[in-house]
Formats: structure tokens, C-alpha cells, sequence
């Protein structure tokens, strides 16, 4: 541990490996660092036993659940959306060659009190129940605005501003209900909550093209989902990474930041060694989030937080067809909240749980400073949970860009359903460390031909 | 037309034990004196043909550096078919680390995995620390393969690769096994969607990316 490196990466999420991986390949000289002896840190998947060790310490996993090494518990709930830039990063960096994908099976919505399927073709789309005959024509009309806009021909722009008509002009145009406004802003833009309407339509309208081409893409669902669990993601960046020459150091504590007397980043001390390097990156847990401040600097500040409980089930979700994955989107009207309840299920055709079993997370925006209870709604659409383990995380986010010190911050994974706000993290602390946008390029094939 | 399959090899040892250069050999039929840790190599694959023309595959993962501080990933070892454990004969420290790794397949691999163990730097006879019938007696406890190879003259090399072709179970059928991108069970179908084909091309995409 006694050389010196231009980049010191703390914790092993998906953040932080997706820029070790592409720091590596550039040619940087990286040391990659974890306290924890698994790789993934928060957005881990974890099996029996390390999930009993994180919950509940001391207490054994039930036998009965079958063999330890058939689980990859994710404890952050998200899909990877096939259309969107995580899905560009996987194939340009050619990691795409460690993981093999499946599709998420369905996509769901609550209304009045039913889920029903966010339809996926033409023919489901008449079928569905989610609209009345008449709602049906005036959708049709408002999705086929949406597909012929070109931002050259005024033509195609039937007198609207993507730029400066506000979400809420647009639906009005289309004489849009509100009930067909929840489900296409939370069940297509998947928006949290409704903030957007009152702004410039641009945003959304970019949603709902990646969600439409998303599910032109492999016919069931937009999502994609890696086998063996979320957790492959970083592992795989990790290898891109030590392929490039990045070094890496698991059950490794970092005991302290050092900083010169101007507050620039000099190494990271573990027990007695310093090791020194140009740059540090890592996520809000290195940098004391969720304690006082230590030597009166604070790096990151919690803005809200996320409930999630990690369900077991012994059956699929009721009203999903039997769907071996879904996505289930309580949009908050529904249900009387500012923010949407997200279920998100995987199962053993996933290998991620021994056979028979299925896997949901619930989870949601903190609201209340009775967190649990927020996801009632949504767990009640589970039927019987064989097991339950919650947790209420904290969103960090860094207060400083990092430029004056040399320390770069990522943020804490969020309530959306998909990586996609992952990487523009990723896109921006590249940009601070590096100067430049992040411009992917194509690796060149070595090894496999 | 000759059978063809495919198996995932993983490496497995102490640092400069010549895993690496192993590989080369086997792969390119080099030998690089002063080759530093591998760098740019996701994998490596060479076929082996055996005496009734079926052809095996090894898709062939190195460390990549990530044993030195125990830092390996599980997905290393996920679907692995087959893993040399690779040893040094001039250094006795080197079949203990060969024998904690080979503990640690058994842990986390697939309990149907073949695994060689292989002391490597054989040229280098006069230095050595270990003897063959020490390593052959413990192989032989734990009902692993066995072999002495150098890198550096080739001597041994294609045999051990060879000889773990012969072992595996080539029981799947050909199709399913040959040009699969990972090496998943024997005779499970790849049944998955490849995130390389343009959008354009729908109905196909239960197909391998081959």
C-alpha cells in the first residue's frame, strides 16, 4: 500500500464502480477500496446470511428458505430501463460480456383500488381497463402527438411549446382526465409526484419517449434485470476496473481522510497507513454521513429519506397473472400522498431466491415520522409475507463540488424506479474529476473475438 | 460436423505463480520473461480438440489482480465449469494458498466443478520446495486432477488442459453449449435478451448473441 495513486475510490456501489471501471480504462492509476468484505456497499444484493447479519445480527436464517448461496437479496429496489444511458454504458464498456439479462415481466399500475397492467401493445392497450372508450381516443391522439414531434417541423407541433407550455397545458390540450394523467406521469414518466405538471412539458415528454421506446424494446416490459441480482452490476465495473489495472482492497476500513492545512485531499488512512493519491471519490458513508461533524467539517447533507422493506414471499404478487417480475406503481393520488409507493419483485427465474420463493421491495419517500406505516398500501397488495426486514434510509447528498479539495462525493441511490438518475451522478462527478463530459467509447474487443 | 462445446475456466493462486503466464502459453503458445500483472484481458479462449473430434471451448477468466487482497468476486466463480489452482514448486507458502483457494471453490463454486491443481515453474526443479508426491497425495485426498507444468518450456501445459476437456461432462447438447457467452450449466438454454441489438430488429430477442 506504500505507492501512490491518482484516484482513491471508497466503497464499491454502482457509482462508485461505474467510474472506477471507466477511470481505469482511461488509463488512471485507481485504489478501490470497501470496509465491507462484499462488494456493492448500498446497492449490494446480499445473500441469507450477510441479509441476517445487516437485520438482524446473531440470528440465524431459517433452513427452511432453503440454500444460502441460491440468494442475492438487492437492498436497493431498481430495474435497469432498456432504452436508457445505463443500458449504453453496459454495452460500450463491454461488461455486458460478465452478466446475462432477463426481462421484468410486467408492469403495473393501482387505480381505484385494482392493479392493473400498463399495457405493452396495441391490443392490450384497448383491453385494458385503465381507460374509458372515448379517454382511449383522446390517449391515442396525445401518444401519437408525442411520437410525430419533431423539434424542426412546427407541423408536427399542433400549436404547443414543448419548451414553454407547462405538462398541464398539454394534457389540457389533449382534454386528458386526471385519472389518465396519473398513470401516464407516474406509470410512463414515473414521476414521483406531481411537481412536474406545473413545468415546461420538455422533461416529460423525454420520459415518456424512453419508457414507449423502452418497451418497444423487448416486447413485456421496459425493464431489464441482471441474473444473480443487482449486485452483478458493480461487480462486473469492479473487474473492468482490475482488467485496467485498478487495485482492489475488500474489508478494508478507511479510518480517515487526510487533508492539508488548506483542506486538499491527501490520502485515506487505514489503521496506521496512509495511502496517498491525487483524487478521492466515494460515497456519503466514507465521508461522515449520519454523524456530527468530525474536525468541524460536514462533506453531505441528508435531503429526505427512503422506507423500503424487503418482503419474502412464498407466492407471486395476487393480480399479476402470476408474473415471475413486476413492477407494481401506486401513483400518490391513489392513495392520498405527495409521493408514489413503488413494489418491485424478481423471483427464481431471476436466480436470486431458492425456488418457489419471490422477492418484493416496497418502498416510497419518507412523508411521515411513521415510515413503516407509509407502505401499507402497498404491502397490503402482497398477500401473506413469509418474512420482513425494513429499513429507512437517509438520502446524502454532497455539499461541495469537490474542485477546491480534491474530493469527490457521489449521492445516495433514490426512490426512482432505474438507474438512470445513477448515472447522470456518474456523468456529473466525471465531469468534476476529469474536466470533460463523459464520452463513451467503444473498447476495443481483446480476449474474445 | 464435430460436437463443440463450451466451459467457463476460472485461475486460481497466489500472486506471480504464473497464472497468467499459463495461460498465455496454452492461449498464444508465448512466454514473456518479465510479464508484468495482466492488463486489458477480460478473457481468454482456446479450443481443444479431443481423439473423437469433439471440440471443448474454455472460455479462460484470469484474476485480474483481484486475489491479491482477497478481493475477488463471487461472480468469478458463478458458472465456472472448471478452475486450475495454480502453485509454484519452488515455493512451499504457494501450495498453502492453493489449498486455502481450493477450499474456497468448494465453498462458493458449483459442487459439480472440475478442478486441477497444477504446479507451475516446473523448469525450475533444482529450487524446489515442493515434491510431487506431497502435491499428488493431497490432490489425490481431495479427488482433484493433478500436473506439473512450465510455462516457460511448455512442458505439461496442453496435457493439463487436455486432460480437464476429457473430464468434463460433455453431455450437453451442442447447440446450446457452443458460442453460449456465459458459461451457464451444462445443458441449461440461454434464454435471456442481449443488450446489443438495435431495437429495430424485435422477435428474434430470445435468441444468444452469438
Amino acid at each position: 500500500m506504500d505507492e501512490e495513486y491518482d484516484v482513491i475510490v471508497l466503497g464499491t456501489g454502482l457509482t462508485e464502480c461505474i467510474l472506477s471501471g471507466l477511470l481505469s480504462v482511461e488509463g488512471k492509476k485507481v485504489l478501490h477500496m470497501d470496509r465491507n468484505d462484499y462488494y456493492g456497499g448500498e446497492s449490494a444484493s446480499l445473500n441469507l446470511t450477510q441479509l441476517y447479519r445487516k437485520f438482524r445480527p446473531g440470528q440465524e436464517p431459517p433452513t427452511e428458505l432453503g440454500r444460502d448461496r441460491d440468494y442475492a437479496i438487492d437492498l436497493v429496489p431498481k430495474f435497469i430501463i432498456a432504452s436508457g444511458e445505463l443500458t449504453k454504458i453496459l454495452v460500450h464498456t463491454n461488461v455486458t460480456r460478465y452478466l446475462e439479462f432477463k426481462q421484468i415481466a410486467g408492469s403495473f399500475v393501482y387505480r381505484d383500488g385494482r392493479i392493473s397492467k400498463v399495457p405493452s401493445t396495441e391490443m392490450e392497450a384497448v383491453k385494458s381497463p385503465l381507460m374509458g372508450l372515448f379517454e382511449k381516443r383522446r390517449a391515442k391522439k396525445f401518444f401519437e402527438f408525442l411520437q410525430g414531434w419533431r423539434d424542426e417541423d412546427p407541423a408536427t407541433h399542433q400549436g404547443l411549446d414543448l419548451d414553454r407550455d407547462s405538462m398541464k397545458t398539454v394534457y389540457e390540450k389533449f382534454g386528458l382526465e386526471p385519472g389518465t394523467q396519473d398513470f401516464i406521469g407516474h406509470a410512463m414518466a414515473l414521476y414521483l409526484d406531481d411537481d412536474y405538471i406545473s413545468k415546461s412539458a420538455r422533461p416529460a415528454y423525454e420520459r415518456i419517449v424512453l419508457y414507449t421506446s423502452s418497451m418497444a424494446r423487448y416486447g413485456k416490459s421496459p425493464y431489464i434485470y441482471p441474473l444473480y441480482g443487482l449486485g452483478e452490476l458493480p461487480q462486473s465495473f469492479a473487474r473492468l476496473s482490475a482488467i485496467y489495472g485498478g487495485t482492489y482492497m475488500l474489508d478494508k476500513p478507511s479510518d480517515e481522510i487526510v487533508t492539508d492545512s488548506d483542506g486538499k485531499f491527501v490520502g485515506v488512512r487505514s489503521g496506521s497507513e496512509t495511502v496517498k493519491a491525487k483524487q478521492v471519490i466515494g460515497d456519503p458513508s466514507y465521508f461522515g454521513a449520519g454523524k456530527e461533524a468530525e474536525g468541524g467539517k460536514i462533506r453531505v447533507v441528508e435531503d429526505g429519506k427512503v422506507v423500503r422493506a424487503i418482503c419474502i414471499l412464498k407466492h407471486p404478487i395476487p393480480g399479476t397473472d402470476d408474473s415471475d417480475s413486476v413492477q407494481i406503481i401506486i401513483p400518490q393520488n391513489q392513495v392520498n400522498r405527495r409521493n408514489d409507493i413503488y413494489i418491485a419483485m424478481v423471483s427464481s427465474m431471476h436466480k436470486v431466491c431458492a425456488s418457489d420463493i419471490y422477492v418484493a421491495i416496497v418502498s416510497t419517500i419518507v412523508e411521515t415520522d411513521r415510515p413503516e406505516q407509509e407502505i401499507a398500501p402497498g404491502l397490503q397488495l402482497l398477500g401473506p409475507i413469509y418474512d420482513k426486514f425494513v429499513s429507512v434510509s437517509p438520502l446524502y447528498t454532497p455539499v461541495s463540488t469537490g474542485q477546491t479539495d480534491n474530493i469527490f462525493i457521489t449521492r445516495s441511490y433514490d426512490a426512482t424506479s432505474h438507474f438512470e438518475t445513477v448515472v447522470e451522478d456518474v456523468q456529473d462527478v466525471w465531469k468534476r474529476i476529469v474536466g470533460k463530459d463523459l464520452v463513451l467509447k467503444k473498447r476495443d474487443e481483446e480476449g474474445e473475438p | 460436423m464435430s460436437k463443440q462445446f463450451q466451459f467457463k475456466l476460472v485461475l486460481l493462486g497466489e500472486s506471480a505463480v504464473g497464472k497468467s503466464s499459463l495461460v498465455l502459453r496454452f492461449v498464444k503458445d508465448q512466454f514473456d520473461d518479465y510479464r508484468e500483472s495482466t492488463i486489458g484481458a477480460a478473457f481468454l479462449t482456446q479450443t481443444v480438440t479431443l481423439e473423437d473430434q469433439t471440440m471443448v471451448k474454455f472460455e479462460i477468466w484470469d484474476t485480474a489482480g483481484q486475489e491479491r487482497y482477497k478481493s475477488l468476486a463471487p461472480m468469478y466463480y458463478r458458472n465456472a465449469n472448471c478452475a486450475v489452482v495454480v502453485y509454484d514448486i519452488t515455493q512451499s507458502a504457494s501450495l498453502e494458498k492453493a489449498r486455502t483457494w481450493i477450499r474456497e471453490l468448494q465453498r462458493q463454486a458449483d459442487p459439480s466443478i472440475v478442478i486441477a491443481l497444477c504446479g507451475n515453474k516446473a523448469d525450475l526443479s533444482a529450487r524446489r520446495q515442493v515434491t510431487q508426491e506431497e502435491a499428488k497425495k493431497y490432490a489425490e485426498e481431495e479427488g482433484l486432477m493433478w500436473g506439473e507444468t512450465s510455462a516457460k518450456s511448455g512442458e505439461g501445459v496442453s496435457d493439463i488442459f487436455t486432460a480437464i476437456a476429457k473430464k468434463l461432462p460433455l453431455t450437453a447438447a451442442p447447440s446450446q453449449r457452443a458460442g453460449g457467452t456465459r458459461g451457464a450449466a451444462p445443458g441449461a438454454a440461454r434464454a435471456g435478451v442481449d443488450l446489443n441489438k438495435q431495437p429495430s430488429t424485435q422477435g428474434s430477442n430470445e435468441a444468444c448473441n452469438c
